[in-house]
């Protein structure tokens, strides 16, 4: 038995992702929401949209915090109260759920949610440094341990507990870049081999440069109402039906296991129990592939396969386009590129495209049921929601 | 006296200074609670006292860090790792006097301290692990 939604996705919008020379996240995010906008010609904008809800993470990056009303007047939706959430890379999977909060209390009827973030004007080694913040500073930043650095933690202790192997993980990398190709929005439009990625230059053993997403500029953002009106404002709406979220130590070294997120368990079981699904119910998710090890903790700590299992789940081709469960169409955060304060938010937009049928040449055939999955950090946030066909 | 001490990040890494590993017990459900906290996250009491742990233990995973940030690139590649000490209390640390090819997980590891402070913010000692 599904029950019944939360909320409404009546349009969406994503700014090209890739290198934008010369321009402002703000900019970008006027971007997206231009193209939400003609999404949906019966919405009247500044009228309509009664809030904004904001993922952001950095200020570093342009200097510039008080992201909210930044965002809120090139979106042209001023005086309208604006709130930037900041949750790392979860920070726009934190204002949806955000958002949600507000349309269910019954305070608002329609929302504007987004995210955007500038990265690419940076050099390396600050993208580093500004990532790196978003890990705990005086045990792990202290003593040198990176965001990859995190990751390859978790890698290096699920290949010794389970036997993953490195190839495994640079499958997913193979496929993410498959699905890339197919979205004319993403950064990384080409094919990647596994060659490739196995002997590209190490970051943090057992993670290479191959096996981490992109330092990428990008905005997204989606238009919510209340159940209830949606159709006044388009014929195809996409519900959601399920949200969790949860939150862990800061410190990887504090949690219980380090070969799971259980913050992205929990999220999940209650994003599945609030939607009345299954894991199995799913037909189409887009998950937090920050790194190639992500994916496959991914796929077990949302139940779609024992844990343990991840690493076989993609050598078989299960979440291959075409597989039984297609994970990351549109190319992840490791081809179609991760801003992070968008990511979120980006990937709720590519489930409303599949969930409307206009996925184009990455399309799930008869998509009813997506789930996005979004983790802050190296796993102490994690919002998963579940979303359903009209 | 050690109670006068505040259950700071701070005072740890005093203590990491004068070479010591040592942090929080609390007295009412006798939790160790490391890193110290003002607070024990057991049972909410703040009635702690400060303890010192062996630090020897066991590897539970670890990386080796190719690109490093700005303040580490010298010593880059470098090992680090999440040690997990008496009591099942883990730190994470550099890991030194090791090669790449000899770090096993779950090897026994022993905790070193460096004999100089960091001049920047925070000037803080730094520990650091070793072979036993």
């Amino acid at each position: 038995m599904v029950n019944k939604p939360l909320v409404s996705i009546v349009s969406a919008g994503l700014s090209p992702f890739g290198r934008r020379e010369g321009i402002y996240c703000r900019e970008l995010f006027a971007d997206a929401a231009k193209e939400a906008y003609t999404r949906a010609p019966n919405l009247n904008p500044t009228k309509d949209i009664e809030a904004l809800f904001v993922g952001h993470m950095g200020e570093s990056y342009e200097h510039q915090g008080h992201t909210g009303p930044t965002l809120a007047g090139w979106a042209g939706i001023l005086p309208k109260p604006a709130i930037r959430i900041e949750s790392a890379c979860a920070s726009s999977g934190a204002a949806l759920r955000t958002a949600i909060f507000a349309i269910a209390s019954g305070m608002h009827k329609v929302v504007m949610v987004g995210g955007a973030e500038k990265m690419t004007h940076r050099t390396t080694a600050e993208v580093t440094e500004y990532l790196a913040m978003a890990s705990d500073m005086p045990f792990e930043q202290w003593n040198g341990i990176t965001f990859p650095g995190l990751y390859a933690l978790m890698a290096t202790a699920h290949m010794h507990e389970y036997g993953t192997t490195e190839e495994q993980m640079a499958q997913v990398a193979v496929k993410n870049h498959h699905n890339g190709t197919l979205n004319p929005k993403a950064h990384m439009q080409k094919e990647i081999t596994l060659e490739k990625v196995m002997s590209s230059k190490v970051v943090a053993w057992p993670l290479k440069l191959y096996d981490c997403s992109l330092i990428t500029d990008g905005a997204s953002c989606l238009i919510l109402t209340s159940p209830d009106i949606a159709h006044k404002f388009t014929d195809t709406p996409v519900h959601i039906i399920g949200s969790g979220q949860a939150s862990d130590a800061i410190g990887l070294y504090e949690r219980e296991q380090i070969t799971s997120l259980k913050a992205a368990k929990l999220a999940g079981q209650d994003a599945y129990r609030m939607a009345g699904l299954k894991p199995e119910d799913v037909d189409v998710a887009e998950v937090h592939d920050c790194f190639t090890i992500a994916e496959i903790l991914a796929y077990e700590d949302l139940c779609f396969c024992d844990s343990g299992k991840g690493g076989k789940l993609i050598e078989n081709g299960v979440t291959e386009l075409g597989g039984k469960l297609p994970v990351n169409p549109s190319g992840g955060l490791k081809a179609k590129g991760h801003p992070v304060g968008a990511t979120g938010t980006a990937q709720a937009y590519e489930i409303y495209l599949q969930l409307t049928a206009q996925a184009e040449k990455r399309q799930v055939d008869g998509a009813e049921i997506g789930l996005t999955h979004n983790v802050g950090g190296s796993g102490a946030t994690a919002c998963v929601h579940i979303y359903r066909r009209d | 006296m050690s109670e006068d001490i505040p259950f700071t990040i701070a005072s740890f890494y005093q203590f990491v200074s004068e070479k010591r590993l040592m942090t929080a017990k609390c007295n009412e459900c006798g939790t160790e609670i490391l890193p110290p906290k003002p607070m024990c996250t057991n049972c909410l009491s703040t009635n702690l006292r400060w303890i010192e742990l062996e630090g020897t233990g066991k590897l539970l995973t670890y990386t080796v860090i190719h690109v490093a940030p700005e303040q580490f690139q010298a010593i880059a590649p470098y090992i680090v790792g999440i040690i997990e000490l008496q009591n099942g209390l883990r730190l994470p640390g550099m890991i030194r006097d090791l090669k790449q090819e000899d770090v096993k997980i779950g090897m026994s590891l022993k905790i070193d301290f460096e004999a100089s402070t960091s001049s920047q913010w925070p000037a803080w000692s730094r520990y650091f692990f070793k072979p036993v």
